[in-house]
């Protein structure tokens, strides 16, 4: 049972870690850039999400949407702003300007936010009126699954299914597709790079809003660096599931959540991160395109 | 002076290889105008001076040596180079400072060289995304599944389906398009180019690779999609017989010169083009 437990806080989780993977996953795919401000995108939706339900006492739904807004609006004019005048530079110069966006947000919210962490109110409150657990209860008791978890469980796999749908189905996310393989053709055939480009920095910026909201529910504090760690590990879940591949962002955002949840359960809380990340390092030299990530050989 | 008249649209044609244009397309404007079109990279003239017209529902075949400038001049003409000199007006519409995507969309399609077609998509979508701008429907109504997003991926599923059957290949169309054949994917790349509804094909190298009986059948099809559509196409083509079969304006280009222009019996007697090819006789 409490491995059980440890295993669904785990699975939770790795949800909110698969859900900010995807944004990095998505860019990554279309723009061949790693945006590492998308950490930082997180920690605005949260703070957005936090001014909506203490100042403006908006409910919780309500806050999420307006979070969703903002960082939609944020990452495309970030996109605008500071990548879009170099999409022919080098990788590494906007690899260089992603970190300084990232800092700049971090600086800048704590300007206007200050620099002491700040108490989230969580979307699923963790007792309920009465004091109990607000929980589902399962055996007796013995397995308690909070109703957070599952909320967080239900969003990622909602997200995961339309995100399949939007990329598979849709003409806007065909075009994404046919960018991420062949800008140039995929130009030549009429589509607009730098407006599907954008579209996929509003996607992935506002899922980045929700997974902050959730995040931040689930740790119930909030400050200006709260994105940068699991903005992080978000990363290494894309890499690990095989970066630009959707279904592996979500795969390896949430063995990444377990096997963190399971070491710090059973190894140890100030290693886990340790572990966590020693499991990246094996895997990449097993499979050095992550687990559903395509090898594609270099052409000469 | 002179050179500034050309930028007004439509006013002022060209005056070179009139005369090759079929007689049918006489009495229309042309399709494609070049005017001193031309391009240096650094020091390097790779093309200069090229000028040409098309006619509507011409073939036109542009030849010459390796490295002489073919391909550069289809790059120019999408706009995957910015010219440095000239102009070109497409349908009298002169296209100075448009992008690729915003070309395609004013009637120029093409297909490439080596082959780029989106490999990990189906046949179907890659049609698809050529029929990208005609879809008309937006971001919500494709997430919510809106009425209007199945009546218009429904014609599109229809319409790819109608374009495939140009090349019989109807039968293909959920196969991962990597994963076709050769002489299928040249024939998708040309259905995808054909998807953005273009009023000028161009054709890069169409029958690479290809041995006689398909390029036999090839040549058949363009004549074919040109009757059907009543385009122009635009081919380059090392092939010759090919060239001389189907193309009714032939352009030689040799060190981004054009060195002579005219019909196929025309160039294959001309002195310079044997030249150009075989070097000096002795």
């Amino acid at each position: 049972m409490e491995f059980l437990s440890y295993l669904i806080s785990g699975i939770s989780l790795g949800s909110v870690y698969a859900i900010i993977a995807l944004g990095y996953t998505m860019v990554y795919g279309i723009a061949k850039m790693l945006n590492f401000a998308h950490g930082d995108v997180i920690m605005v939706g949260g703070y957005i999400s936090f001014c909506a339900m203490s100042y403006l006492e908006l409910p919780g739904w309500l806050s999420v949407v307006l979070a969703m807004a903002v960082c939609t609006v944020l990452g495309v004019v970030i996109e605008g702003l500071a990548y879009k005048p170099l999409r022919q530079a080098t990788s590494l110069a906007v690899l260089i300007t992603a970190i300084g966006v990232s800092y700049f947000l971090q600086n800048a919210a704590q300007l206007i936010w200050g620099a002491s962490p700040k108490g989230y109110t969580p979307l699923v409150p963790a007792l309920n009126a009465k004091g109990e657990p607000n929980a589902l209860q399962l055996f007796d008791g013995q397995l308690s699954i909070p109703y957070l978890s599952l909320l967080i469980m239900a969003v990622c796999i909602i997200v995961m299914v339309a995100l399949t749908f939007f990329t598979g189905q849709t003409k806007l996310g065909k075009a994404m597709r046919a960018c991420s393989e062949d800008k140039g053709a995929a130009q030549l055939m009429g589509i607009n790079v730098n407006r599907t480009i954008s579209v996929t920095f509003a996607i992935g910026s506002a899922l980045a809003a929700v997974a902050g909201v959730l995040l931040c529910s689930f740790t119930t504090s909030l400050m200006p660096t709260t994105g940068s760690m699991p903005g992080i590990k978000a990363f290494t879940a894309a890499v690990f599931g095989g970066i630009g591949s959707i279904p592996g962002a979500f795969l390896g955002g949430i063995l990444l959540g377990i096997i963190e949840s399971l070491a710090k359960a059973y190894i140890s809380t100030q290693l886990a991160n340790a572990i966590l990340f020693a499991v990246l390092i094996i895997v990449l030299l097993v499979r050095p395109s992550g687990l559903l990530g395509k090898y594609v050989p270099e052409k000469v | 002076m002179a050179e500034k008249k050309v930028f007004e649209k439509g006013k002022m044609v060209p005056v070179p290889s009139v005369s090759i244009i079929p007689e049918r397309d006489l009495g229309k404007s042309p399709i494609l105008e070049c005017s001193h079109l031309g391009i240096d990279f650094g020091g390097l003239t790779a093309v200069n001076e090229f000028n040409i017209t098309v006619g509507r529902t011409e073939i036109a075949g542009l030849i010459g040596p390796n490295g002489a400038g073919k391909t550069t001049v289809f790059n120019l003409l999408t706009k995957v180079y910015q010219p440095t000199r000239g102009t070109i007006l497409l349908d009298g519409l002169d296209t100075h400072g448009k992008t690729p995507a915003q070309i395609n969309r004013m009637g120029i399609a093409r297909t490439f060289q080596n082959i780029r077609l989106f490999n990990n998509l189906s046949v179907e979508d890659n049609v698809k995304i050529g029929l990208h701008n005609q879809e008309k429907y937006s971001m919500v109504s494709g997430i919510l599944r809106l009425p209007k997003y199945w009546r218009q991926e429904k014609a599109a599923h229809e319409r790819a389906l109608e374009l495939l059957s140009i090349f019989d290949m109807q039968h293909m169309a959920n196969y991962q398009a990597g994963s076709l054949p050769y002489g299928a994917q040249r024939r998708l790349e040309i259905v995808r180019a054909l998807a953005t509804n273009p009023s000028l094909l161009l054709l890069d190298e169409p029958a690479a690779g290809m041995n006689p009986s398909e390029t036999a059948e090839l040549m058949e099809n363009i004549v074919k999609i040109r009757d059907m559509f009543q385009i122009a196409i635009m081919l380059i083509e090392h092939d010759m017989s090919l060239v001389m079969g189907i193309c009714e304006g032939i352009c030689v280009l040799n060190f981004g010169q054009i060195i002579a222009k005219g019909t196929a019996e025309e160039i294959q007697s001309n002195p310079t083009v044997i030249e150009a090819y075989l070097g000096k006789q002795q």
